[in-house]
């Protein structure tokens, strides 16, 4: 009976410290993660049927219109300050030849408007949503954000937040190769 | 006199601000009571630790009212759950749903609360055995004879000494 005790003590005694040492990892693993980025369930789902008007344009956008190459769906308003902090990422990506919508998410169409003439209208088109009721088909929480929509009008990935450099060269550029090599 | 007064008025008016003033008109009871459960039950995704029904962000007036017309369109709870989820995600229920993924979470507590049972169930049981165990004849002569060794060495040593 004792000699039995006295085999099991050495892990017996380490058990609350591996215990802990547990603990920690969770717990520091949990304080990496950032609790604004909720996960779309939109992704690998087709794009939500909408129909809006455009900005200082005749016609609409509509969601078949974003079929046929790969689109990135920048929803973006004048009162929305990190909108600003990623407009220059956002102006690079369309330089370099990327389809990118802009979608006006509850905004003033004369507030855009000056945006745009201010900072530079780095979009093929823009699609207004005044009363956010696209948006919450999209499920916007909050502008500024990116949706990667591949040439078969599929809603593949969602940035929520300014687009940065880390994010067009470690999660964008990979899925737009992958996008690509699919369509070939 | 006057600033005691504007103070006083303050805090009697304060909670008319605090919480969202639109309201709603219902053609029953039921339908406004499921309309509170629905926004109490529905995260709003702007002020995360807030439901739909008592934030003041944009998204989640626009959200109530979201609910509120579905409502009038006859819509069922589920119906309306499913609507939200599908364009938010399981993160607008406050109520996570049964999936394997939620798992851990629906069950992790009964788990630890049976495991902890188990545990106290083995110190008891094993501090009743030590305190239980009756000194045999057997060991009164072992702790005989082991005494008396020890008293030997013990002379030894001193000898030593």
């Amino acid at each position: 009976m004792t000699e039995e005790i006295q085999k099991k003590s050495p892990l017996r005694r380490l058990m609350p410290l591996i215990i802990f040492a547990l603990l920690v990892a969770l717990l520091w693993y949990g304080l990496s993660l950032n609790p604004r980025l909720v996960p779309s369930p939109l992704i690998g789902k087709p794009a939500p049927e909408f129909e809006l008007p455009l900005l200082n344009e005749q016609g609409k956008l509509t969601h078949l219109d974003l079929k046929g190459d790969i689109t990135l769906l920048n929803v973006f308003a004048s009162w929305c300050f990190a909108c600003r902090q990623e407009h220059e990422a956002i102006t690079q990506l369309s330089r370099q030849g990327f389809r990118v919508i802009g979608f006006n998410y509850k905004d003033e169409p004369q507030d855009a408007t000056a945006w745009l003439r201010q900072f530079g209208n780095p979009y093929y088109v823009v699609a207004q949503d005044l009363d956010g009721r696209a948006g919450i088909d999209w499920g916007v929480y909050g502008a500024p954000e990116t949706f990667v929509i591949d040439h078969n009008g599929i809603v593949r990935d969602k940035r929520v937040g300014p687009v940065d450099a880390e994010y067009i060269s470690e999660t964008l550029m990979p899925l737009v190769q992958q996008i690509r090599s699919e369509q070939t | 006199m006057r600033a005691i007064l504007f103070i006083a008025l303050a805090f009697v008016l304060a909670p008319a601000y605090a919480g969202p003033v639109v309201t709603y008109d219902f053609a029953s009871d039921e339908q406004e009571a499921l309309f509170n459960k629905l926004s109490n039950e529905l995260r709003c995704l702007v002020c995360q630790n807030q439901a739909i029904s008592d934030s003041n962000a944009d998204l989640a007036r626009d959200l109530r009212d979201e609910i509120y017309g579905m409502l009038q369109q006859g819509k069922s709870e589920q119906e309306i759950v499913d609507f939200m989820v599908a364009r938010y995600g399981d993160f607008v229920l406050y109520r996570p749903p049964m999936k394997p993924m939620t798992y851990v979470l629906w069950f992790g507590p009964a788990l630890a609360l049976v495991v902890g049972f188990f545990v106290v169930v083995r110190i008891v049981r094993k501090q009743r055995q030590a305190a239980a165990q009756e000194i045999t004849a057997e060991d009164m002569e072992r702790l005989k004879a082991l005494r008396s060794e020890a008293g030997r060495t013990d002379k030894n040593e001193g000898g030593a000494g």
